[in-house]
């Protein structure tokens, strides 16, 4: 029973840090609609900051406290809601969720390109450690708090009871719930909405460091992979408060802490599920509460009623295009693509870049299934990669299967446990789903990864490169007009479906599904099939890697990649096969421009993190944006080389 | 008021409570084939609710809802939509991105059943000549020919009202359902739409069923009226009776009499 006790109150400290991340997410969600995935990150800001300050500068505590949670804190809220978040207010959730994530891939590489990456051990808390101990630790009976964990305890109190009170008695939190209603219909009836925010913003900000500051401590180092873990527990406590009460979401924080301390204490330490379960609890947790979460399963995404008012994006470059420039167009890309072959041809470093582009065009055809055509955020891509990679490896090494076909078979598998995956997760709409998805996986890599016939345990699968028939495509050329065919016929395979009836229906549940289930469309199916296609896509494309690497390498299907492939592909344009195979070449461009100049490879992430924030105001990419803007200048110098070909009639919106 | 042959829709007793709150108890309704109707009542009186649970969007807590012989109560709304179920919308409902043609054609081969795979891969399932067609008549029928590759975001409200009923008829329905078709519209606007609707219904026999605000839009159009307050039907019948029932006139026009003229009421 002490036991017991006693891990309870191990876990308290950390199930008060996850609530006050999760209070500080709920706050911002009310205020701004935004559901800030990227408060991990602010949380890590604060945590390298107090530690730059007080370890390696040797600040005193209140100085350093001050600067990490007091200063850097809002003003990181501040300038996230005054350059980017304020202007998305009416925007759809989807976008603000984009623009959230794009911060989480981005923030985190910034503070380690100052931080640096090294693992910085020797974190001090916040409160003051008495003489010729490092820890000052109180006695209660035969149990004990440290300094710390007591720190936390009172910062969880104040900031609950704070914040409780606020909303419910104070203007500025009747205020702060208009706001969440509708920004614009707020503002009609005199509130500033945009000071609201930015307030909101600030304050929710300055929790998220407090967080960090006293989440460091307890993981007794700081890592920005901690701040991940903390998130996702955060993300449950707040589905568990359903995204508004604040003290069922402190008690929910609260809770997780409790459950993995007790988790902790009971588990057997030898078993590889027993040891992958304690960390990945929040996702697990998350995971479940998504699922079977009635209330959330209800929630429709909350829309600003004014929000429609914004005019709808424009349609496809390629829709306004006239024939000869299509064809044109067409004719110039194969010789371009035919000059760039010949050139890989030539030089070994460029061709194996090459056929990373094409593998990495091929996982990222995924995207444009998933949510080019479907509309949804998915965050498990690379993780479906993963398994098509690991089924590969497994079915090729064990069991002696040609290569080629343990990579179909890998890419069966993934669409298996896709479409498996996808039943109860598309219950959920939007946000949710991503969310979902997320969960899934942490959950897949901290449980699944680590066991001995799905990543091979200590030492990654090796993985040949195939042979079909008489043709051997060992070597680098071969290999290089495999993926060729490989990506050219799943580029026309995604054509296909969406000019068929999947992708049509598919684009009438994007416009509307509720019109599209009234004309006999069955959403949950026409989603499935997408979700199992496009983990189907991405399967195959992890599969291809593993060979191109030569081994299923977990570290290279890593959670981190499906959040990073996702700003990538969204940035660049998830809505075309074309956005796919860009978003390749320019992860590999980029990559090897970074490389030339000596700069970090951290730059990639940021670049496209602040980048993902456009896609707000472009969602089919910013290149299709580009490619819409020079269409009719280029048009135009098409039709006066045709001379005398008759101007075609452009289509002018007939206004209502 | 019986009706001899079986009638389309028979809605059976729908009892609908939120909660603790009835908002439909008992109301029954049935639609013939080829038949207009109009549901009124003032707001609240559970009209859209009542809609709701016969398409399906909400489950009612008593009663069946059968079209056509077939009991659908529990079906999810796209089996009801197969089954001959098509509506409109009260707040428009079109597919964005999408250009008017799109709409009735996509809506065409959603009629067939579900989309498959393998199909889309061999390229065997776009629109057929069939369906171009059929879309072609529609639009000609709706007066939208002229609009048929126009974004769908170009047209006006009304406009988009008709590609509405449009995608609606696509399905073949046995039965139509219009849900405040004039909200937002001008008076030339829904007199145009009233009279696009007559025509539909006379061509080809599909029977109407219009939740409705605007009362001089339902006297012209509908033969048979039921009217709604508090969640009960307070009145069936056809048009001219009812609209001179001094309970109806009561709950739905108001306590002070008003005359024919006046009482138009736009939402």
């Amino acid at each position: 029973m002490s036991d017991l006790i006693s891990y309870v109150i191990r876990g308290i400290p950390f199930g008060c840090v996850f609530a006050l991340v999760a209070v500080g997410l709920v706050l911002t969600y009310r205020t701004s609609g935004v559901f800030n995935l990227a408060f991990g990150a602010q949380a890590f800001v604060s945590a390298a900051v107090y530690y730059d300050t007080r370890v390696r500068h040797e600040w005193p505590i209140v100085a350093a406290f001050l600067l990490a949670v007091v200063v850097v804190g809002p003003l990181v809220g501040f300038v996230l809601d005054r350059f980017i978040f304020r202007y998305m207010r009416s925007a759809s959730e989807l976008s603000r969720l984009v623009a959230a994530l794009g911060l989480l891939v981005a923030i985190p590489q910034m503070v380690q390109l100052w931080f640096g990456q090294s693992p910085s051990f020797g974190v001090v808390g916040i409160w003051p450690s008495s003489q010729g101990s490092d820890f000052a630790v109180y006695h209660w009976g035969q149990y004990a708090l440290n300094g710390d964990q007591v720190a936390t305890l009172i910062a969880t109190l104040i900031v609950g009871v704070g914040l409780t009170a606020m909303f419910r008695y104070s203007s500025i939190g009747l205020r702060m719930r208009a706001v969440v209603e509708s920004p614009r219909m707020a503002e009609l009836n005199g509130i500033n909405a945009d000071r609201i925010g930015t307030f909101a913003w600030m304050l929710s900000s300055l929790i998220a460091g407090l967080s960090g500051v006293l989440l460091a401590p307890l993981f007794a180092q700081v890592n920005a992979n901690n701040f991940t873990i903390l998130i996702v527990a955060a993300l449950a406590a707040a589905a568990f408060g359903k995204l508004s009460s604040i003290p069922l979401t402190l008690f929910g924080g609260i809770a997780l802490g409790i459950l993995g301390g007790i988790l902790a204490g009971y588990l057997p330490t030898n078993s590889v599920i027993a040891q992958g379960l304690r960390p990945s609890l929040p996702f697990v947790v998350l995971f479940i509460l998504l699922i079977f979460s009635p209330a959330l399963r209800r929630a429709r995404e909350t829309k600003d009623p004014l929000a429609g008012v914004d005019p709808p994006p424009a349609g496809l470059a390629a829709v306004e295009r006239s024939r000869g420039l299509t064809w044109s167009t067409r004719i110039f890309g194969v010789v371009v693509g035919l000059a760039a072959i010949s050139f890989v041809m030539n030089d070994k470093y460029w061709l194996l870049l090459a056929i990373q582009a094409l593998v990495l065009a091929v996982i990222f055809l995924s995207f444009t299934v998933i949510t080019g055509m479907a509309g949804q955020i998915s965050l498990c891509q690379a993780t479906f990669a993963a398994i098509g990679a690991f089924a590969t490896a497994q079915f090729a090494h064990a069991q002696g299967t040609p290569v080629m076909l343990a990579i179909v078979i890998g890419a069966f598998a993934a669409a298996l446990i896709g479409a498996v995956l996808a039943i109860p997760v598309l219950r959920l709409g939007g946000i949710y789903l991503a969310l979902a998805t997320f969960a899934f996986a942490l959950m897949f890599e901290s449980i699944f990864v680590p066991l001995g016939w799905v990543g091979g345990g200590a030492s990654p699968v090796r993985v040949a490169r195939p042979v079909i028939g008489p043709v051997d495509f060992a070597g680098d050329r071969a290999f290089f007009f495999l993926c060729l065919a490989v990506l050219i016929i799943m580029s026309f395979l995604v054509i296909l479906v969406r000019s068929g009836a999947t992708g049509r229906f598919l684009d009438a549940l994007r416009g509307s599904e509720t019109a599209a289930q009234a004309i006999g469309i069955n959403p949950t199916r026409a989603r499935i099939v997408a979700f199992a296609l496009s983990a189907f896509i991405a399967g195959l494309g992890g599969g291809l890697y593993a060979s191109m690497a030569g081994s299923a390498q977990p570290a290279d299907y890593a959670y981190f990649y499906s959040l990073f492939f996702v700003v990538l592909v969204v940035t660049l344009g998830s809505r075309t096969v074309e956005g796919a195979i860009n978003a390749a070449i320019g992860f590999v461009i980029i990559q090897e421009i970074l490389k030339r100049l000596g700069l970090s490879a951290s730059w990639e992430p940021i670049f496209f993190g602040l980048g993902a924030i456009t896609y707000a105001k472009n969602p089919e990419g910013i290149l299709e944006a580009q490619k819409r803007r020079s269409n009719a200048f280029v048009q135009r110098q098409f039709d006066r080389f045709k001379r005398g070909a008759p101007e075609p009639a452009p289509a002018q919106p007939s206004s209502p | 008021m019986n009706v001899d042959a079986a009638p389309l829709l028979v809605a059976d007793s729908i009892v609908k409570r939120f909660s603790g709150i009835t908002a439909l108890s008992d109301v029954s309704l049935q639609v013939g084939a080829g038949e207009t109707v109009g549901l009124i009542g003032p707001n609240g009186a559970g009209k859209t609710t009542l809609f709701n649970c016969l398409l399906g969007i909400l489950r009612p807590d008593g009663g069946r809802v059968v079209l056509d012989g077939t009991d659908l109560t529990n079906w999810p709304i796209h089996r009801r939509s197969r089954a001959g179920f098509g509506r409109t919308f009260q707040r428009i409902e079109l597919f964005a991105g999408m250009t008017v043609v799109e709409h009735l054609l996509v809506a065409a081969r959603a009629r067939r059943g579900n989309a498959h795979l393998w199909k889309d891969v061999v390229g065997l399932d776009r629109p057929t000549a069939d369906d171009r067609e059929d879309a072609a008549r529609t639009l000609e029928l709706l007066g939208l020919t002229d609009v048929a590759e126009r974004p769908i975001e170009a047209l006006s409200l009304g406009r988009g009202r008709l590609v509405e009923v449009g995608r609606a008829l696509m399905s073949e329905p046995k039965l139509l359902l219009l849900d405040e078709p004039s909200s937002g519209l001008d008076r030339s606007e829904t007199a145009e739409l009233t009279e696009t609707l007559e025509v539909v219904n006379r061509e080809r026999g599909t029977a109407i069923l219009l939740v409705e605000h605007d009362v001089e839009m339902v006297q012209r159009f509908a033969s048979r009226l039921y009217v709604l307050d508090f969640g009960t039907l307070i009145a069936e019948g056809p048009t001219r009776t009812v609209m001179s029932d001094p309970s109806v006139r009561r709950a739905y026009l108001g306590e002070s009499n008003v005359s024919d003229s006046g009482v138009g009421e736009a939402v």
